[in-house]
């Protein structure tokens, strides 16, 4: 109806800027202010990137295939460690979750025609590329081989050239994100459509505006290390040199008063996609709409003081470690809100089984297994023995690729109707999420036996007695890389012969749906007025009363 | 639908307010930035401090910091910002002729300031990297001279652009408005850090 | 289901729940052999997380499941589910519940810490702590050994060793045994002041309280026996501590745990855990084969590379000539790639 109503009355008769009628393929290639384009060029380079950092997995996991170091040579398996970590999190996640969808969405959501800053929005998203390129191009000069911490004084005596080019590419990468939190923050804020409320505002903005608050305020911090650790090697300074009274746990502190955040970062955004996949898709309102929304903001806000828990083992005193046990125990609540609204949203639901709603429910019952492994790192007393273990690396794959990856398919299959205006094939879609679900629990549900038992985390060798367990978690990674394959097949194919979807395939309620798919350049020719609530299912059953 | 669609004549009063509201979003938006750039700051503030808590001598013999100039230099800077607010009065009145004025003055102490950082490096007898506290001296001195740099840039900028007829006036002043605010910025992180480098080391 | 009444199904439920957390919370066998004091309060600890998270787990996922069953939409049904949006005491219902569950943990960790000696690291009383940690200053600020010994300087002490110290039961006494460990890439090297042996390996007599004072000599590594349940950063430029009480006789790996460089995983080795009589015998053994020169160890490792320095250890030491030429394979790279 709302499309009847746009050709009817709103007959293409204004237009604010000047722009062509459609973008060419080549303006996805260039500098390009829209958002829409915006979002397609950060949702493509971080799958680019996805699938290099998973290469370098698949690289690590045949060489853990064995006990000994026989493939890779050690360092470069440190580099591998390293650049794998630091891709997926600074070029997959951040970039995908936050700058593709949430570039491509919030306006769409909130009635607005861009973002609030459009330039700074397309820089934002071309700083990404050089530090790709950075990273890459350390490989040159063997590559960053002190893990995705770069803790000192190891980042100071390996491989210099390639670690200061990790530090920039960190640097540009941060200045992305704190341009798109500025970004964001103001769109969000003054940009809705006139008749929009708070309590009317898509959930997926909620948690974008609370992603984008902590990166503004954590992000720098990480920067100020960063740029401490550069002098140090390209300097002389001495700020992590302990022989001359410099003190390597601060460098610690720097880095997870912004790493931990940005694990809030990478599963904020992700919460906000759950939000709106789940109602569309189950047909009934989201359960405890306030609830969801102030969790976020709370999870933000407990989120810049839980980082401790990160360096139980290192030089801490024991007060710090007990508070921060405290405080991260604490988190499990806010989270638990919004795994329990989500189930709520199921019950009574009618589910519709589509790729979207099968890869957001394998999402809720990974994330929960990844959740409660958390709790038990919370704790100092037991991370004392799992930390720097397979433990944690089993712990932190749940939540990143169960919990993040797994919501950023449930988004592409929800919205690909929407940036494409065609259909992903369903029955791909199944075979993906079925490969997918499997590879993962596959490749990481043994891990958690392997650091109980005693197996540290990056090492290319290790005892024999592990090799039965690491053979599998070798063989689930490979079905991983293999799950990858439908999922591209079918995003290329469909892309342009998929079958067509209309303005609203999915019978949506949020505004985004309420334009055409793909939407028009500057996606209404009129604005949209918002009459209900977006998650307004089930009206029919009021009007039956 | 959570929506439906407005009539034409409404929206095409909406996009007209969305172009007047887009000059205030700048100026909202470095406010919003320059939390995140304070932050950063913040950072080195910390490191400054718990390196100061864990030395034994703060700053070790020989590498005393000067107080005369810097303290100069700080009269010179938190006046700076009585003086760029003046040109920030003078617009809003539609004077372009007092902006050009006191923003010219400004960027006069702001140059002035940098001058006098260049020589008090020049002149100290140690550096950058000569113990952990030179370190932390020049890297947070040179941070915030790279900002008053900047600062005096967008200061410069605004002098520039007021050379055309009319680009800025009572109403349109919102360039005028963002360098003024991040010299502030830059006078109140100053604030912290004289505080910090230079004044702690009388107690 | 129609026939059976809700209270029951939820008592049903409730027990086979319980019953299968229980179940797997003692017995899912993840964990190493307990082999030191502190082992059992850890386990005892993550045990009971894993009962809790177990009866999360089946909860929130058989609610997912049943959701999936039950809520399926029918064939031919376009139409949406019942309008309900939120239900305030629910809501206020499992805030609480994980409120209270994350509140006990809190608690009981605490106290498992405090049990453990993790609230005693560098006690004030311990002249060793004093010397390591005056060492230590000297080291950071450059003051010299002789500093007087003021209030403020002795509480700079205290605060400078992190780590473990005295569990509850040998709070305020000194440690059995003393050993100083330090770690480098990529071995670990033991050093009793005692007796003045030196060794690759760390010998340590059964239920005797052993304090390790940690530190390390280029990068920061982690000393960590699984089966003690303990770890302990060793870190360049601080004094770290870990004291234990080892309970079972045995040999069990000593694994570093933080990345130091390519043969991180390699930088393993093994604590003998003794009986007294045993341990005396080694010690006699090694004081009479003319024990390694503490001055020897005294040397600045980094004036050497690695494999110059252990070499001449490498059979005094037991350290295992594979990891030699490993380590100058190693140094070899550092020169290629400094
Ligand atoms: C998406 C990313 C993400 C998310 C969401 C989380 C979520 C959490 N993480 Fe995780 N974490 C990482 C990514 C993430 N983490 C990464 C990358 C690392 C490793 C970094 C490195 O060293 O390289 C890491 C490491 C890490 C550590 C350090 C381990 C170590 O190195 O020793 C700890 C310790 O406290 C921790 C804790 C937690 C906790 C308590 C949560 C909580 O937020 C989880 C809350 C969720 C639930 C609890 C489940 C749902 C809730 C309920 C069903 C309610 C009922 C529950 C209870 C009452 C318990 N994480
Ligand atoms: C979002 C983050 C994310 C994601 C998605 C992943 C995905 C994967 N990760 Fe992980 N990982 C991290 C974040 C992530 N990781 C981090 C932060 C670390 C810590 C680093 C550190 O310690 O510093 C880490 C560390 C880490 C380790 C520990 C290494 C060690 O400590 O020694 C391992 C080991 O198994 C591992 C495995 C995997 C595997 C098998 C996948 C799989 O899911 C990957 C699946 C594979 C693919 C998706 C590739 C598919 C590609 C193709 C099939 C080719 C097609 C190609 C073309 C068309 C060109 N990762
Ligand atoms: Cu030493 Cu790892
Ligand atoms: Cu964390």
């Amino acid at each position: 109806m709302a499309q009847a109503n746009l050709t009817d009355r709103g007959a293409g008769n204004f237009s604010v800027h000047h722009h062509p009628e459609k973008w060419k393929w080549y303006d996805y290639f260039t500098f390009n202010v829209d958002h829409k384009v915006i979002g397609i060029q950060y949702l493509v380079t971080s799958f680019a990137f996805y699938l290099i950092g998973g290469l370098m997995a698949l690289a690590m996991r045949a060489e853990l295939a064995t006990p000994n170091s026989d493939l890779l040579d050690p360092n470069l398996y440190n580099a591998f460690l390293t650049n794998h970590g630091t891709i997926m999190i600074f070029l997959w996640i951040v970039p995908g979750a936050i700058g593709g969808f949430g570039n491509y969405l919030v306006p769409l959501m909130i009635g607005a025609r861009d973002m609030a800053f459009p330039k700074l929005n397309a820089l934002a998203f071309w700083v990404t590329i050089p530090a790709g390129a950075l990273l890459l191009g350390s490989f040159f000069f063997g590559g960053a081989q002190a893990g995705w911490t770069s803790y000192p004084p190891l980042s100071l005596i390996t491989a210099n050239t390639a670690q200061s080019m990790w530090i920039l590419a960190i640097v540009f990468a941060g200045t992305s994100s704190i341009l798109g939190a500025v970004n964001f923050i103001i769109t969000i804020w003054k940009m809705r459509v006139p008749s929009m409320d708070w309590d009317q505002l898509p959930l997926f903005c909620w948690a974008i505006l609370a992603t984008s608050i902590l990166a503004l305020f954590s992000t720098p911090v990480l920067a100020a290390g960063l740029v401490l650790l550069l002098f140090d090697i390209n300097f002389g300074t001495s700020f992590f040199k302990p022989d001359a009274g410099g003190d390597v746990v601060m460098y610690q502190h720097l880095f997870w008063f912004y790493s931990h955040p940005a694990v809030y970062l990478m599963i904020l955004p992700i919460f906000g996609i759950m939000s709106e996949v789940i109602p569309v898709h189950a047909r009934k309102p989201i359960f405890g709409y306030k609830a969801i929304a102030y969790s976020s903001l709370t999870i933000c806000l407990v989120g810049l003081f839980v980082w401790v828990h990160h360096m139980f083992t290192s030089g801490t005193p024991p007060w710090m470690r007990m508070f921060f046990t405290v405080s991260t125990l604490i988190v499990a609540v806010p989270t638990g809100v919004k795994i329990f609204s989500w189930v709520a949203t199921l019950w009574g639901g009618k589910i519709r089984y589509t790729s979207a709603m099968l890869f957001a429910i394998g999402l809720l019952v990974m994330f929960v297994l990844g959740g409660l492994s958390g709790v038990t790192l919370g704790t100092a007393p037991v991370d004392i023995h799992v930390h720097d273990t397979y433990y944690v690396v089993a712990h932190f794959h749940y939540v990143l690729f169960g919990g993040s990856v797994f919501g950023i398919y449930a988004g592409f299959y929800h919205w690909f109707p929407k940036i494409t205006g065609h259909y992903l094939n369903e029955g791909l879609g199944k075979l993906h999420f079925v490969l997918t679900f499997i590879g993962t629990n596959l490749t990481f549900l043994p891990m958690h036996q392997l650091g109980l038992q005693g197996m540290p985390r990056r090492v290319a060798m290790y005892d024999p007695q592990f090799q039965t367990i690491n053979q599998i978690c070798t063989f689930g990674a490979f079905l991983l890389g293999v799950s990858v394959l439908p999922f591209l097949i079918n995003a290329i194919w469909s892309w342009s012969r998929g079958a067509k979807a209309g303005g609203n395939p999915w019978d949506a309620k949020t505004l985004e749906w309420t334009t055409d798919s793909p939407p028009a350049i500057e996606n209404w020719e009129v604005l949209p007025v918002v009459t209900q609530g977006p998650y307004a299912y089930g009206e029919e059953h009021l009007t039956v009363e | 639908m959570q929506g439906t669609v407005d009539s034409n004549s409404q929206s095409a009063g909406d996009a007209a307010i969305a172009h007047e509201e887009h000059q205030d979003l700048r100026v909202l938006g470095l406010l919003i930035f320059l939390c995140s750039e304070f932050l950063m700051f913040a950072g080195f503030f910390v490191l400054f401090l718990v390196y100061r808590a864990e030395a034994a001598a703060w700053p070790p013999e020989g590498t005393e910091v000067e107080l005369l100039l810097p303290a100069i230099n700080t009269v010179i800077l938190v006046s700076s910002s009585f003086v760029i607010h003046y040109g920030d009065v003078a617009i809003k009145k539609g004077d372009v002729g007092g902006l050009r004025k006191w923003y010219l003055i400004t960027a006069a102490m702001g140059a002035v300031f940098l001058c006098g950082q260049i020589y008090e490096y020049a002149t100290l007898g140690y550096g950058l990297t000569t113990n952990l506290f030179s370190n932390c001296f020049y890297l947070m001195t040179g941070f915030h001279g790279l900002h008053v740099f900047i600062g005096l840039l967008l200061i410069l900028g605004v002098l520039w652009r007021s050379r055309r007829e009319g680009h800025y006036g009572a109403e349109k002043h919102t360039g005028v408005e963002m360098a003024e605010i991040y010299w502030h910025f830059v006078d109140i992180v100053w604030i912290v850090l004289f505080s910090l480098i230079y004044l702690l080391t009388l107690i | 289901m129609k026939q059976i009444p809700a209270p029951l199904w939820t008592l049903t439920v409730g027990v086979v729940v319980t019953v299968i957390s229980f179940w797997v919370g003692y017995n899912h066998g993840f964990l190493p052999e307990q082999a030191s004091a502190q082992a059992p309060l850890v386990d005892d600890f993550f045990n009971i997380m894993m009962v809790i998270g177990t009866a999360l787990f089946l909860v929130v996922e058989g609610a997912i499941v049943y959701c999936m069953i039950q809520f399926r939409r029918r064939k031919g049904d376009d139409s949406d589910g019942l309008p309900i949006e939120g239900n305030l005491p629910l809501e206020a219902f499992w805030t609480a519940i994980p409120a209270v569950i994350v509140i006990g943990l809190g608690i009981y960790s605490v106290q498992v810490f405090q049990e453990m000696g993790g609230f005693s690291p560098g006690g004030l009383e311990h002249d060793h702590g004093m010397m390591i940690a005056q060492a230590h200053t000297g080291a950071m600020g450059g003051v010299s050994e002789d500093t007087p010994d003021t209030p403020e300087a002795r509480q700079q002490l205290a605060k400078a060793v992190y780590g473990f110290g005295a569990s509850i039961d040998n709070e305020g006494r000194s440690a059995d045994l003393e050993v100083n460990v330090s770690g480098m890439q990529y071995a670990w090297i033991f050093t009793y002041p005692d007796t003045g042996i030196v060794d690759g390996e760390l010998h340590v007599p059964v239920d005797a309280d052993v304090q390790l004072n940690i530190s390390a000599q280029d990068v920061i590594h982690s000393f960590w026996v699984p089966q003690f349940r303990l770890k302990q950063d060793a870190i360049p430029g601080k004094d770290t501590e870990l004291r234990f009480v080892a309970t079972k006789p045995g040999t069990y790996p000593v694994v570093c745990a933080e990345l130091c460089g390519g043969y991180h995983g390699a930088m393993r080795t093994q604590v003998i855990v003794h009986t007294p009589e045993d341990f005396q015998a080694w010690v006699d053994q090694r004081v009479a084969q003319a024990p390694m020169s503490v001055d020897a160890i005294a040397q600045n490792p980094a004036d050497l590379s690695d494999s110059d320095y252990l070499a001449p250890y490498e059979t005094a030491l037991g350290v295992d000539a594979r990891l030699v030429a490993q380590l100058s394979q190693a140094s070899a790279d550092d020169i290629i790639n400094p």
